[in-house]
């Protein structure tokens, strides 16, 4: 009997990106979570359970935050999804038009935006919206809304919805990228058997191209839930990691930096550090569940 | 055909939405762009006027180039991001290779794994991560963002790239055995030379966020000497926030580099993209 022999090049060619995925990524978000069940006391990591959970949903300076932060993120991501989304469809929709004339340069030039940093992006729309400068104000003024003003990003009541339209302004582009590559992959053939029946235009747009194109919008969408429930940049680059005006900005990509490094006066605890970054693990995961038995699933896909 | 598809106003109409659009993705980039040039009395007083001869100023260029270190910063950019794309690539194709072109117990499952963090951002174990860092004596180098981002970018790029190589002819391959080629040889230089272009779109997709992020080096690699681009202007318009010329001369000198890389890449980005590559 002649035993099969190792054929050794199938675990070389494995053996670097398994080790660096794991002892980089998979071990450290392990690692992670199990650091959540540990505090430091005199300088010992003793074991505590769930004891950093606990004080994190229910003690009041911790919990309040933490909410602050969830809903303020929940906030975050309906305005990408009830502005990004649509617009980016709308944009995709125009320029996946036969015969569309300077289709490229207009493609190129709305996506310019998200291939800048945050840091960019977040201080250049500080300067814009700041009342020092006074581009915004004199702007509105030439089309006679100067009343219409306010300090957008240093008022509690606007600043987070600001910040998040400055978001969608960054990254429009992207869903305006899968969505046109999804309606050019529809055969015309399809679009013409409409034409007989006599659907065109925008109702051919509803009809047919719309329920052709929704595994693309479900994509999208679990792509903007899981950038926006780990972002940061954005906001630690124009508002800080104090996330002014007091916390209205905070979500919980701040709250776990400020948590993890400490700021001021409040000393840096990985521990509860790792609380929240567990916390937002749970979130994204249910979300990517959600999306992967509850909508993938029962989407039709229909045959091209 | 119909009439809709040709009638006139439909094109001025399309034609005024995407115009529309593209002066608001555009404006801030010209708005500090062009007061970059300005001298602090003129960005206050016409901040939308092009520089011309009277107020022209570099003053702003000046004290960027005098206060910050723009040049290492930019450096240590372009040394963490050509770095890690070279391992993204090069141990991304080789687990495509493997996964793709043979059969073994397993096969499923390691592609189920390596897939796992496409969707699972790397930075939930950030506070494991900084752990593992120091104790490593990596803090404050290069190779902890190479590191971080060479792991970060690898379950995308297996998976885009072993989507590629299964389209690579069997025949071609058995003809290379046949005629004695080692399996190494069969893949740096038969498989690898075939599926450049996906490799390409794989080097542009994740070019950008590397460039780009603010997270890692701010907790991984702080100091003065590590820097990155991004990092480095973050801190320095921290630090100058009420000298108006040396903060947008900051800012339009962290646009450029990366303006440029876009008009000389774009066309492979948006062919990437477009491609179905993320689908």
């Amino acid at each position: 009997m002649q035993r099969a022999r190792i054929r050794w090049h199938i675990p070389v060619f494995l053996a670097p990106a398994v080790l660096v995925y794991t002892a980089i990524m998979i071990f450290p978000l392990f690692n992670t979570l199990r650091l959540a069940l540990y505090s430091k006391v005199d300088q010992e990591r003793i074991f505590v359970g769930l004891d950093n959970f606990r004080t994190l949903f229910f003690d009041p300076i911790w919990s309040e935050q933490f909410w602050n932060a969830l809903g303020n993120n929940f906030w975050f991501f309906i305005v990408h999804m009830l502005v990004q989304n649509p617009i980016g469809v709308a944009l995709a929709a125009i320029l996946s038009h036969p015969r569309l004339r300077f289709a490229a340069l207009y493609r190129s030039a709305i996506f310019i935006p998200t291939i800048l940093s945050f840091v960019i992006v977040g201080f250049a729309w500080k300067l814009i919206l700041s009342p020092i400068w006074g581009i915004a104000p004199s702007m509105l003024d030439f089309v006679g809304l100067k009343s219409l003003f306010v300090p957008w990003l240093g008022k509690e009541e606007y600043a987070l919805t600001t910040l998040a339209l400055i978001s969608v302004w960054q990254f429009v582009g992207i869903p305006m990228m899968l969505i046109y590559a999804a309606l050019l992959s529809i055969p015309e053939e399809i679009l013409e058997a409409g034409e007989v029946d006599g659907i065109t235009g925008i109702s051919a747009f509803w009809k047919i191209k719309l329920p052709l194109i929704l595994p693309s919008i479900g994509i999208i969408s679990i792509l903007t839930f899981v950038g926006n429930f780990n972002a940061f940049d954005l906001i630690y680059a124009s508002q800080g990691a104090l996330a002014g005006p007091d916390f209205s900005t905070d979500i919980l990509g701040t709250f776990l930096y400020r948590t993890f490094f400490g700021f001021q006066l409040q000393l840096g605890d990985p521990h509860m550090g790792s609380a929240i970054a567990s916390g937002m693990f749970a979130i994204i995961l249910i979300g990517v569940c959600i999306y992967l038995f509850g909508i993938q699933t029962r989407m039709r896909r229909y045959q091209m | 055909m119909n009439k809709a598809r040709k009638n006139p106003f439909n094109t001025l109409a399309m034609h005024g939405a995407l115009i529309l659009y593209t002066l608001i993705a555009l404006f801030p980039v010209f708005v500090i762009l062009i007061n970059s040039f300005k001298d602090r009395k003129a960005i206050f007083r016409e901040p939308l006027a092009l520089p011309d001869a009277e107020t022209f100023s570099m003053i702003g260029y000046q004290t960027v180039m005098k206060q910050g270190d723009f040049f290492l910063y930019f450096q240590n950019s372009l040394i963490v991001t050509v770095a890690s794309l070279f391992f993204v690539l090069l141990f991304g194709a080789m687990a495509a290779f493997a996964l793709a072109e043979y059969r073994f117990k397993g096969n499923t499952l390691m592609g189920l794994y390596l897939a796992l963090g496409i969707m699972i951002p790397i930075r939930i174990g950030t506070v494991a991560i900084l752990e593992m860092m120091v104790a490593g004596g990596l803090v404050n180098t290069l190779w902890a963002l190479i590191l971080v981002y060479t792991a970060q970018g690898l379950p995308l790029a297996v998976f885009i790239l072993s989507e590629f190589m299964r389209q690579v002819s069997d025949d071609l391959k058995n003809a290379a055995r046949v005629d004695g080629l080692s399996e190494y040889a069969i893949f740096f230089r038969l498989v690898l030379p075939l599926v450049r272009p996906a490799m390409a779109t794989v080097a542009v997709f994740n070019m950008i966020p590397i460039w780009n992020d603010l997270w890692f080096p701010l907790i991984l690699a702080p100091a003065e000497e590590t820097k990155t681009l991004t990092l480095g202007s973050q801190v320095f318009i921290g630090q100058f926030v009420t000298d108006w010329n040396a903060v947008l001369s900051a800012l339009s000198m962290a646009i450029l580099p990366v303006l440029i890389l876009y008009v000389i890449f774009s066309r492979q980005l948006i062919r990437g993209i477009t491609s179905g590559a993320v689908k």
